[in-house]
């Protein structure tokens, strides 16, 4: 009985993980402009999509082909060649280079970066180093989401920045929509679901306690298998959030991201760039999205279509996990992450795989109703 | 130093500034004084960059600040502690004079160092309470900190929006004395206050500003014995 709930606990711990990469997100767009950025979610297919765009431009074969690959390289060499469109045309009537043009390098320059490490992937895959591999192409989808990341915020909520936030967050649902029906058409990712190639190999590393029976590999009570997917996942988002955590809380960015957080007005007057933290906080959260998309597509390899409804659900527990740890709250939406995800699967061995979606819904009600600012948030009335 | 050239203010539809000019010279403190919705805080946060002016400009040291980013005009030494103190609560003493430096270098590292004691030195409370979190200070200490914080900034113009609201009487009077000594040690000042009294002690010049116009300026101690001054701010019949 131990094995089952150790068992229960390290896969409550593995998908906990992964809601409150994506749950990060949610809260920290929520503390810095104060509205929920259900486009958030739709970031994390794409995480999941691009890994996938990515694996079958490494050499992966065993997946349908994309024309991603293609159409990423022709928008960058555009933007590239808008940069500078906008360099020249400014400098010519004004003598200076509208800062624009640097934005627009910028992204292209960074998705240049992105090709580079398709390409390394593909190398590392062809020369049997599939495990380092499989990091280069987490990090290529997190640039890619990083890239859409700044430039959702740039097009779509910037021009909203002192607009009710109703209005923002209106926005924000249409972007979802935007992001949802772009990944079906053909061009993108389709409309039919494929299956992500394994490009972590999905071994146990070694079974724990357990009863054996009388022949090899039969036992009376299951072991406890610790599986190499599951080490490197909960590995991975821990070694991301830890990061996040001395980033917010202990460096300069992280100290001006906390104090645009409280007061955009008093945060400008220390000299902080307010638009440069903003925009920034957008590319974190979308790049921590992105990993745990690739984290997920490699757990749970069959990927629906960007629509489909079990990304939405998924988005929407891991909106849950952030308010059950308090929106806004960063500690908040890690603890509020695991606590789903033990919760999912403790409800999953023990109940019954139904009824699992009425106990994270439940948690929900009960936490708001006992702390209504979540576990770790203060209460406040908010008006939208 | 700082010049405002008949600036004209508005929030959407209503008008707070109705062109008012002032001016400030190196070395000075200068205050203006009005009472509540006269436009003071809306003055200071323009020269800041934190609202746009429908007409008018404001020059610093021979630079036009109408366009400049808020947070470029606090590395020209144009620095803000703003109304109503705008500490951050939820960080530590410490932090938020952090915050202070954010725009300087990290080459100026031992200034910055030594500008934090100078700080610390003019307000030895603020040094006791280095790791508790701001929210928690008291209203005089608060208002400390924003000082102390806006120092570290080394600024070359300090802006002071009500350093003495809501304080206690003896607080009040440490404050002011602070703001003198801040002033001595070459910091130009543009002080605004309700607190007509203490801003003409400590004042060199001083504009007097009534719903959105200038409607008296002159030398401190000049004004602060002229009949409708007494009248209207230093409660003398
Ligand atoms: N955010 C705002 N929106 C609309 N009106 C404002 C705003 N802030 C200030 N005002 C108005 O502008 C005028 C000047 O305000 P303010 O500069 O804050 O005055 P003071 O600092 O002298 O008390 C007042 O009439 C006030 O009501
Ligand atoms: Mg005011």
């Amino acid at each position: 009985m131990t094995e089952k709930l150790i068992q229960t606990l390290m896969d409550g711990l593995a998908v906990g993980s992964l809601y409150a990469l994506i749950a990060l997100g949610y809260t920290m767009v929520y503390g810095i402009l104060k509205f929920i950025n259900f486009a958030h979610s739709d970031v994390f297919v794409l995480g999941a999509w691009m890994s996938y765009t990515v694996a079958l431009c490494a050499g992966w074969p065993d997946g349908q082909p994309t024309h991603m690959a293609t159409w990423v390289l022709l928008l960058l060499v555009g933007i590239a060649v808008a940069g500078g469109l906008v360099a020249g045309f400014t400098y010519w009537r004004r003598k200076r280079i509208a800062p624009a043009a640097y934005t627009l390098w910028l992204v292209s320059g960074w998705g240049w970066v992105a090709v580079l490490l398709v390409l390394l992937a593909r190398l590392l895959h062809q020369n049997g180093f599939d495990i380092i591999a499989g990091g280069v192409i987490l990090v290529c989808s997190m640039l890619t989401c990083g890239v859409v990341g700044f430039a959702l915020e740039r097009l779509a909520y910037k021009p909203l920045r002192n607009a009710p936030r109703l209005n923002v967050l209106i926005t924000a649902i249409g972007v979802s929509l935007f992001l949802q029906n772009l990944g079906q058409l053909d061009w993108m990712f389709g409309t039919r679901p494929q299956g992500m190639p394994q490009l972590l190999p999905d071994k146990v590393l070694f079974n724990f306690a357990g009863t054996p029976g009388a022949n090899p590999g039969e036992w009376l009570v299951q072991p406890v298998r610790v599986r190499l997917l599951d080490v490197i996942a909960a590995g991975t988002s821990i070694a991301l959030m830890v990061g996040l955590d001395r980033l917010v809380f202990h460096s300069k960015l992280g100290r001006a991201m906390r104090a645009v957080s409280f007061s955009e007005r008093n945060a400008a007057l220390m000299g902080i760039p307010v638009d440069k933290v903003v925009s920034f906080t957008f590319v974190l959260g979308a790049m921590l999205a992105a990993a745990a998309g690739f984290l997920y597509s490699q757990k749970y390899p069959g990927l629906g279509q960007t629509a489909a409804a079990v990304w939405v659900l998924l988005g929407l527990k891991a909106f849950v996990a952030a308010v059950v740890g308090g929106i806004g709250n960063i500690r908040g939406a890690m603890l509020g992450g695991l606590l789903i995800g033990l919760a999912e699967m403790f409800v999953k061995a023990y109940q019954s795989p139904s009824v699992v979606d009425i106990y994270v819904f439940g948690i929900l009600i009960a936490v708001l109703l006992v702390r209504p600012g979540g576990l770790l948030g203060k209460a406040t009335v908010e008006k939208v | 130093m700082l010049e405002v050239r008949d600036l004209k203010v508005n929030y959407g539809a209503i008008k707070a500034l109705h062109g008012i000019s002032l001016r400030v010279d190196k070395g000075e403190i200068v205050t203006l004084i009005g009472s509540n919705g006269a436009g003071k805080s809306t003055t200071l946060r323009t020269i800041s960059g934190l609202l746009r002016p429908a007409e008018g400009d404001v020059i610093f040291e021979g630079q036009s600040l109408r366009n400049m980013p808020a947070h470029e005009i606090v590395r020209l030494g144009v620095v803000q502690s703003p109304e109503g103190r705008g500490v951050f609560p939820n960080m530590s003493v410490e932090e938020n004079l952090k915050l202070g430096a954010f725009a300087r270098p990290a080459s100026e590292k031992a200034q910055i160092a030594a500008d934090r004691e100078r700080a610390l030195n003019l307000f030895p409370r603020l040094r006791e309470r280095l790791k508790q979190s701001a929210g928690t200070l008291s209203g005089g200490e608060q208002q400390m900190l924003a000082m102390a914080r806006a120092l570290v900034a080394k600024p070359r113009l300090l802006l002071l929006d009500e350093p003495s609201l809501g304080l206690a009487p003896q607080i009040v009077q440490t404050i002011f004395r602070i703001i003198r000594d801040i002033n001595a040690g070459g910091t130009t000042i543009l002080l605004v206050e309700q607190n007509a009294h203490m801003a003409l002690q400590v004042a060199h010049r001083a504009y007097v500003l009534e719903v959105g116009k200038i409607t008296m300026e002159g030398v401190a101690k000049e004004l602060a014995s002229s009949d409708e001054i007494r009248k209207a701010y230093l409660g003398h019949g």
